[in-house]
């Protein structure tokens, strides 16, 4: 076995909050790797861990068992090649759309180039904001600030994006919109993406692979892979495939724990 | 034409009330024939303010303001850090904050008395005073604001290993800024009412001095005349504030508003 490690592999992590008696497991048992440039999405209802997920991921938290790794690396504090797109856009109301996506830049070093300015105006035409580079943020619809959010998650060029339910707050006819955007960014700059969503059809829409989580503690229930051919569009959402797999995944949700 | 009204409304509303009701006052004290040591007559009052030389009233404005700015200013270089520190530090929160709540729950009026005894007559007491009756909003909303970051722009900061200092600065400032320009325009009215409260104590001149002076004898319209003059500069300070927040972080007031 030469095989490269994996880009993200979690084995047996489990997470508590708190202490004692009044601690939350959010999540116990949860082993699974995820692939070079693959597209993963982590489905489950509401207190899974999902987020949890990302943020151990993502260094903001230590697992209290197991192990997360990056590159075959144990995360013990946030990394360079991460970038997070939140599921509220959080810019900055002092920036402009331009300096909210070189802010990362900024931030983490004090100045921004030109060269990054340059960046980030190609990651605008790229989210398909070319012409809003100087608009204030609250000039900006819901569905564009979280444009922006991508634009800024993908900055420093991270080869894993993580992304915390970032359609969530969007009503339903920009978030399929967004979920085809995303689609095609993710095109253009290959990444390996692990996506969270309590939508299947967004789940199954955008992933190579899924993961349905159970509540409280969060576990993998299922892993399953979507067999829907690439390029997906808006035919893909009336495969019958795809109903028969959002329907298992339904299944899998709604159905009592395993005995 | 409905929507015109409306419009004409909206605008001449508000001036054409406050006519209105200085009309009543006008009219009720004549009718009753209220005496004016009691309530004077609004004309009375404008009759009472012409009487005082121009030169009197801008030396008693200058004294009042320059107090009220001293004490408002140094409640500014004394409060956003010192919110700064009490975000930073559990510890320090834990220690100042109580003393804080101590300092703000005593009544600076009854303080002053004893702060001009101990500082002197100078403009120093004076100053000290406003700045405790201002400086405690302006901590208060600054900690809020500190406090009220969302969590995912802390994330963001911390998955950037960004720093605290830069936290703070490119983050937590920022983002409390909008909390930290309400509690500067509310303070602008406290530092006049803190300057005013020294002036009662002890002072020669200001408009705190000049409206204990006139009631003293019985110069009541006159007395009213200081206290039009006090709301008018409360008012304009407070102007001055929106004016400042508006032209240098526009960002922060709602979008209504720009």
């Amino acid at each position: 076995m030469s095989d490269p490690p994996p880009v993200i592999r979690f084995a047996d992590v489990a997470q508590t909050f708190g202490l004692g008696e009044r601690s939350v497991v959010a999540l116990e048992d949860v082993t699974f790797d995820v692939t070079r440039n693959e597209f993963l999405a982590v489905v489950g209802p509401s207190g899974c861990g999902k987020s949890t997920l990302l943020r151990l991921i993502a260094g903001l938290i230590r697992p209290t068992r197991g192990r997360v790794e990056i590159y075959g690396l144990p995360v013990t504090e946030p990394r360079d090649e991460i970038g997070i797109v939140f599921q509220r856009p959080t810019l900055l109301a002092w920036f402009d759309v331009l300096g909210n996506v070189t802010f990362p830049m900024r931030h983490k070093y004090g100045r921004v180039t030109a060269e990054e300015r340059r960046r980030a105006h190609e990651l605008l035409a790229l989210v398909g904001l070319a012409d809003f580079a100087t608009k204030r943020i609250d000039e900006l619809s819901g569905g564009m600030q979280q444009r922006v959010a991508i634009a800024r998650a993908l900055l420093l060029d991270p080869d894993i994006l993580l992304m915390d339910e970032p359609f969530s707050a969007l009503d339903a006819l920009t978030r399929d919109e967004m979920s085809f955007e995303l689609l095609r960014i993710w095109g253009r700059k290959p990444k390996t993406v692990l996506f969270i969503t309590h939508s299947i059809p967004e789940a199954l829409l955008l992933a190579d692979r899924i993961i349905v989580m159970t509540a409280r503690p969060g576990r993998v229930r299922e892993m399953i892979e979507v067999p829907l051919p690439r390029p997906r569009s808006l035919a893909t959402l009336s495969d019958p495939a795809f109903h028969a797999i959002a329907n298992h995944i339904r299944g899998q949700l709604f159905a009592l724990p395993a005995a | 034409m409905r929507l015109l009204l409306a419009a004409w409304g909206d605008r001449f509303a508000p001036p054409l009330t406050f006519v209105a009701l200085i009309a009543v006052w006008e009219a009720a004290c004549r009718l009753f024939a209220i005496p004016s040591f009691l309530l004077p007559t609004p004309s009375a009052i404008v009759a009472a303010g012409l009487d005082i030389p121009p030169a009197v009233w801008l030396g008693h404005i200058g004294a009042t303001l320059r107090v009220a700015l001293m004490g408002y200013a140094a409640a500014i270089v004394v409060s956003i850090p010192l919110a700064v520190a009490l975000v930073s530090s559990r510890f320090l929160s834990r220690t100042l904050y109580p003393i804080l709540v101590v300092v703000q729950s005593t009544p600076i009026v009854a303080v002053a008395p004893i702060i001009v005894v101990t500082l002197g007559a100078a403009d120093l007491p004076r100053v000290v005073i406003t700045f405790l009756i201002t400086f405690f909003p302006i901590v208060v909303s600054t900690v809020t604001g500190l406090q009220a970051t969302p969590e995912e722009l802390i994330e963001l900061s911390r998955s950037l290993r960004a720093g605290r200092l830069r936290e703070m600065l490119h983050i937590r400032l920022p983002f409390a800024v909008p909390y930290i320009f309400s509690a500067l325009k509310i303070s602008t009215t406290l530092a006049v009412i803190g300057a005013v409260v020294a002036e009662f104590v002890a002072a020669e001149r200001g408009l705190g001095f000049f409206i204990a002076f006139s009631t003293s004898f019985f110069k009541i319209p006159q007395a009213f005349a200081g206290l039009v003059v006090l709301v008018a500069l409360s008012l304009i300070l407070f102007r001055l504030c929106a004016i400042v927040q508006r032209r240098f972080v526009p960002w922060s007031l709602p979008k209504s508003e720009t």
